[in-house]
């Protein structure tokens, strides 16, 4: 094996380059399927899908790609709690990417959600109690 | 966070709001390596989740386990786990010394006594227990004393699980595993050296929310320890379509084709590197182009050269395999021929011959 070392030119003139070669590891377009497959099972049975983007092996450049096929589409909200969290409704009406960000901005974690509405946008019955309590409190002081 | 709170009571008087709450437990789903749908089952969990006591032990080690912990991304998420465990001794964390951190440690052990989680990081000598001692205590006497009312074993990084460094030949100070001198309480091992931030985090929050989780046969949970690099490997594909790097500076490296030439380890290795990845989710080893060194497994430091293709032995016929074999087809071929003639000799050094390996043979 030591002989590999011998072979070996030296690290200044190796050809660097990032990003460079077919790093596909094959993931995207079954990816892709999946969501389609979810966005019929949307319609005809009205089930959600939820899929952790961390959980699937992506090469370099991979993840940017697949966001890129989804697109932008019309909607795109900003959740700021624990840090920021951006909601955006992809090019296909129905298909949602979920981000969470921490305070320093890293990504913990990263979803296609198929579904009418993500879950984490709707108004939470635990936080329309503590304002509805909020509010009532603001009347007393007022009035 | 008080010791009789839940975590659900204190992220509310934190201030933090229900969508602050399902983003978290989101976020440690993922992190638990667990599917979304487990998300509401989490979040009940999590709000009902009361603050363990966790001690600490450190032996034979070099600190990188600590390192690991905590070098990982200060996140919001990651320190609220952080709240929710009472981290009652921690040698090198610890603001108290000396006696005032010895007492600490009995107070809590004394105090949480049948409750308490027991975190250890390095191998316990016991050829002569004064390689490695802690206030003159020796680090076999400190395990048993502090495992006997724990209610929940960790066993973190390769030395702790499995020995790891300290035990490589000729083992010196006869190091061995926790799991080789306590066989009466559950073990968790979280091997790695070091093991990854969020598995650490992920483990203690498996523990806080749905308790042990589930064991693969070295003790490792299967949720982080249940598929092999190779398997989540982004190079698989070049792997199945034979196309290997021969050295670390050919086309194929530049390529950023399949390392199993080099030596990769990463079909022996079962770890989250290859999906959880490191320093932030930035990379893993093979994404930075070096093989896999196996460091998860059991004596991977005396398993044979890093560089050394897996299941291949010393000596000429690694060189001709990786000369004379030319196209992938062909490369297959030879390994898989290299490996019927010398898979007894690979066993005995710890290379194990995979499924792959013998789908290789039916192939050739």
């Amino acid at each position: 094996m030591s002989d590999l070392y011998v072979t070996m030119t030296r690290p200044d003139s190796i050809d660097i380059r990032v990003g460079a070669g077919p790093r596909d590891t094959g993931n995207v377009a079954p990816l892709l399927n999946e969501v389609r497959h979810a966005l019929v099972q949307l319609l005809d049975t009205g089930k959600e899908t939820i899929i952790d983007l961390r959980s699937i092996p992506l090469g370099p450049g991979e993840s940017e790609r697949l966001e890129e096929t989804l697109g932008e589409g019309e909607i795109e909200a900003v959740l700021h709690s624990l840090g920021r969290s951006t909601i955006r409704e992809t090019a296909y009406p129905g298909v949602w990417l979920v981000t969470h960000y921490n305070e320093e901005d890293e990504i913990m974690g990263k979803f296609v959600e198929v579904t009418h509405i993500p879950q984490i946008l709707k108004s939470q019955n635990e936080d329309i109690n503590e304002g509805l309590q909020r509010l009532g409190s603001t009347l007393e002081q007022t009035h | 966070m008080k010791k009789d709170q839940t975590l659900g009571e204190a992220l509310r008087l934190k201030g933090i709001s229900r969508r602050g709450f399902l983003k978290f437990c989101a976020a440690t789903a993922s992190m638990m390596a667990l599917p979304p749908a487990m998300v509401p089952a989490i979040a009940e969990a999590l709000e009902k989740a009361r603050k363990p006591s966790v001690i600490w032990l450190s032996f034979q080690e070099c600190t990188g386990c600590t390192e690991s912990l905590t070098r990982s991304s200060t996140s919001t998420v990651e320190e609220l786990i952080f709240d929710t465990i009472s981290l009652d001794y921690h040698h090198t964390l610890q603001a108290a010394s000396g006696t005032g951190a010895e007492d600490a440690r009995e107070a809590s052990m004394k105090e949480n006594r049948g409750k308490y989680v027991l975190i250890v990081d390095g191998s316990i000598p016991i050829s002569n227990p004064g390689y490695s001692t802690i206030a003159g205590i020796s680090n076999e006497d400190m395990l048993m004393e502090a495992a006997e009312g724990a209610a929940a074993i960790v066993a973190i990084g390769s030395c702790a699980a499995f020995g790891g460094i300290p035990q490589a030949r000729p083992n010196p100070t006869g190091a061995v595993s926790v799991s080789d001198l306590i066989k009466d309480k559950p073990i968790v091992n979280v091997p790695g050296c070091p093991p990854i931030p969020v598995v650490i985090t992920g483990v203690l929050t498996h523990f806080l929310t749905f308790g042990l989780p589930e064991l693969d046969h070295l003790g490792r949970p299967l949720a982080f320890y249940g598929n092999s690099i190779h398997d989540r490997c982004y190079r698989r594909p070049f792997y199945d379509k034979g196309l290997f790097a021969e050295t670390f500076d050919d086309e194929g490296a530049r390529k950023g084709w399949c390392l199993y030439k080099l030596g990769c380890k990463g079909p022996t290795t079962y770890n989250a590197c290859a999906t959880t990845k490191w320093n932030d989710g930035t990379s893993f080893p093979i994404e930075a182009g070096h093989p896999c060194l196996g460091c998860s497994e059991p004596d991977f430091w005396d398993a044979g050269s890093f560089y050394q293709a897996l299941s291949t032995p010393t000596g000429d016929i690694t060189r001709n395999t990786l000369y004379a074999a030319g196209a992938g087809v062909a490369a297959g071929a030879a390994i898989a021929a290299v490996n019927r003639k010398h898979r007894s000799s690979a066993e005995k050094r710890h290379e194990k011959v995979t499924i792959d390996d013998l789908e290789k043979e039916s192939k050739s």
